[in-house]
């Protein structure tokens, strides 16, 4: 069973959603970063998302972007990313941990050589922010070869015939994104997702994780109590990294915690 | 999709999964509208008596030798300032169609800016523009332009602060504004269908130049010549030679400070097929995929990728790509000012310079055309400093 699939059942029988945690790979420095992501399981995060950073990373808002900034200053290289992800997974065999990269990243190193380095590197999934279904056959087909869950963006808008094929090629979780936009912690957040959710129960598609916005511990139980599986918390995250130098761990560790404890049903 | 979005192995439409309806939206609409006769009679009637199409097509009086007739395609006479405004105008159209209330853009020099501002004014449409805030410094008067004619400059200081960046904005913009936004992309780069869209509504510059040196000299022209940095004017200028194998196609690209440094625009010399903003194409980067920073005098022409048709061209042996520098811009801007009286764009000096390259090696007689894509009045503050430097 996969890691994925053994963190959903879990926690369907404790009667909780998903707490997924995501974090931009070697901000603000290598060394911290991996504290960081020690500090998220600490915190009870029960599934990591960790970006590769990318320069052009059009899918993110300015939070996100900053910690790709940061990191690239530092750097910081896939190579470095994975080794980081080779480690982490050394100290905690059991957590999901999936990749969120950019196109250009993939394919420079090679698709399946990407793919085949995640794997290696302990990574369940990986999501492409540029890559929608359309051009996403080849690495449909690289994700498999290296037993890698590809997973895929549905949208409020994804017209059903797209998410009748994401719900047949996707994997490990659906990434349901809350709201039109790029990245960002809102104030505000709300779920008119139940038709999303119908559809992609409909067509059996992996688990729905909703992402995008979600800063609060309300905005989780919200989502929770509109039938996501999960959530995943980005921007908020990579925020108190930013504000908190020197004490990074410390800040997530916390966060997490209040984070986690919404997600009971 | 309707169609594959690809000239060979290049383009495609690598776009956050929720940007995919709005390109299918606008595919369909640009499918529909190519066939609609009231479409483009509209779109006809604002090049012909808004615009001042047709540009004039003027064989050099000076420059050129014995042998050489250098003529040059006047974009730089239309309305706007540059070969921008052919393209607005139809993608206007297209929104209104759409039914969108609002324009977004990117702008490098500032002229595609200059263009969606004024095409914003025309139909009544909110206007933003996204420019990178080293563009927004280099080149202001171009800023103010946008401005009086009602739209809003945001300075992007993300990044190098140029085009590269003000695309991201703009892209990131539209991720969240699509329902009542159109995302009005000012050259034949990004996602499909924008290249292949982009391209048709430029050829118009290659048709009409074709007909002009056809009535002018009686036969083709040896080559046609234009500026690269997304390739718009480039796309537009080969369009209709495409078919016609005698011609060379020769894109020039910014060689800025030396394509064998870091500080250059040349994608297709220098680049290597990757993934940026929404296309598969040559792109400057690192090992890793990380997109490289850019340097040219031209702001226009300040772009890590390039069209992903070019890519195809290139690849395919049909078109040539060469560098000019800053320096032999700089030369050719001049040198046409003191010998024609035109006062022509950065960008489009990069063009001329190969020409008057190609025009002094040539041995036999040979006519080309050099796609003067836009004038210079933009670069009037920057040319005053880069030229007295010169004489200093």
């Amino acid at each position: 069973m996969s890691r994925y699939d053994a963190m959903f059942r879990r926690l369907d029988a404790q009667r909780e959603g998903a707490f997924g945690a995501f974090v931009m790979l070697g901000d603000p420095d290598l060394e911290t970063s991996a504290g960081i992501l020690d500090a998220l399981v600490e915190g009870g995060a029960d599934m990591l998302e960790v970006g590769i950073p990318f320069s052009d990373p059009v899918a993110d808002g300015p939070v996100i972007q900053a910690a790709a900034v940061r990191a690239l200053g530092r750097g910081v290289t896939p190579a470095d990313c994975f080794a980081l992800l080779t480690d982490f997974r050394a100290r905690h065999p059991e957590i999901p941990v999936g990749v969120l990269t950019y196109a250009n990243i993939v394919v420079a190193r090679g698709r399946e050589a990407f793919y085949a380095a995640a794997r290696a590197a302990g990574v369940d999934s990986v999501l492409v922010a540029d890559v929608p279904l359309f051009e996403a056959p080849p690495y449909l087909e690289a994700a498999r070869a290296a037993a890698v869950a590809p997973v895929l963006i549905a949208a409020p808008n994804t017209p059903e015939q797209t998410l009748r094929r994401l719900a047949r090629e996707g994997a490990g979780y659906t990434y349901c994104v809350a709201r039109s936009g790029v990245t960002g912690a809102d104030e505000e957040v709300r779920f008119a997702h139940s038709q999303l959710l119908g559809t992609l129960r409909a067509f059996g598609a992996p688990p729905p994780v909703f992402g995008f916005g979600i800063s609060r511990p309300d905005h989780v139980a919200s989502a929770i109590e509109a039938g996501a599986a999960g959530v995943i918390s980005g921007s908020a995250i990579v925020r108190l990294i930013a504000d908190n130098r020197g004490g990074e761990a410390e800040a997530v560790r916390g966060f997490v915690a209040g984070m986690k404890a919404a997600t009971r049903r | 999709m309707l169609m594959n979005g690809r000239f060979g192995a290049f383009g495609g439409a690598y776009v956050p999964e929720i940007l995919m309806p709005a390109l299918e939206a606008l595919e369909q609409a640009f499918v529909d509208a190519q066939k609609d006769e009231a479409f483009r009679a509209e779109l006809d009637e604002l090049l012909v008596k808004y615009a001042g199409r047709p540009t004039p097509l003027t064989r050099c009086r000076n420059l050129g030798n014995a042998r050489v007739r250098i003529y040059l395609k006047r974009e730089d006479l239309l309305h706007g300032g540059a070969h921008k405004t052919n393209q607005v105008l139809a993608q206007t159209l297209l929104a209104k169609r759409m039914g969108k209330t609002r324009i977004i853009a990117e702008t490098g020099a500032g002229q595609h800016g200059v263009a969606t501002a004024l095409a914003g004014a025309l139909f009544g449409l909110k206007t933003r523009i996204y420019m990178g805030a080293h563009d927004v410094e280099r080149q202001k008067l171009n800023v103010f332009r946008m401005q009086l004619m009602g739209a809003e400059v945001i300075p992007v200081t993300s990044g190098g602060q140029t085009l590269k960046d003000a695309v991201n904005e703009a892209l990131r913009d539209w991720t969240a504004s699509f329902e009542d936004t159109h995302y009005l992309l000012g050259t034949v780069a990004g996602p499909h269908p924008f290249p292949l869209m982009v391209r048709e509504f430029q050829r118009i510059i290659g048709q009409e130049a074709r007909a002009q040196i056809l009535e002018e000299e009686g036969r083709l022209p040896d080559a046609v010549i234009a500026c690269v940095g997304g390739g718009s004017n480039a796309m537009g200028m080969f369009a209709d030679f495409v078919d016609d194998e005698g011609v060379r196609l020769i894109g020039v690209e910014a060689g800025g400070r030396g394509i064998d440094g870091d500080e250059h625009g040349a994608t297709l010399l220098r680049g290597r097929p990757g993934i940026l903003h929404g296309s598969e194409t040559y792109l400057l980067q690192d090992r890793d995929g990380q997109v490289a920073d850019t340097w040219s005098v031209s702001a226009g022409l300040d772009y890590p990728a390039v069209g992903p048709e070019h890519s195809f061209l290139k690849d395919s042996g049909r078109a040539e790509y060469v560098g000019a520098t800053d320096r032999e811009a700089l030369a050719a801007f001049a040198l046409l000012a003191r010998t024609e009286g035109i006062v022509c764009a950065f960008e489009s000096a990069h063009a001329l310079a190969h020409a008057l390259n190609m025009a002094e090696a040539a041995q036999e007689e040979t006519i080309l055309v050099v796609n003067l894509s836009g004038r210079g009045d933009k670069d009037m503050e920057q040319a005053q400093r880069l030229l007295a430097g010169d004489a200093a």
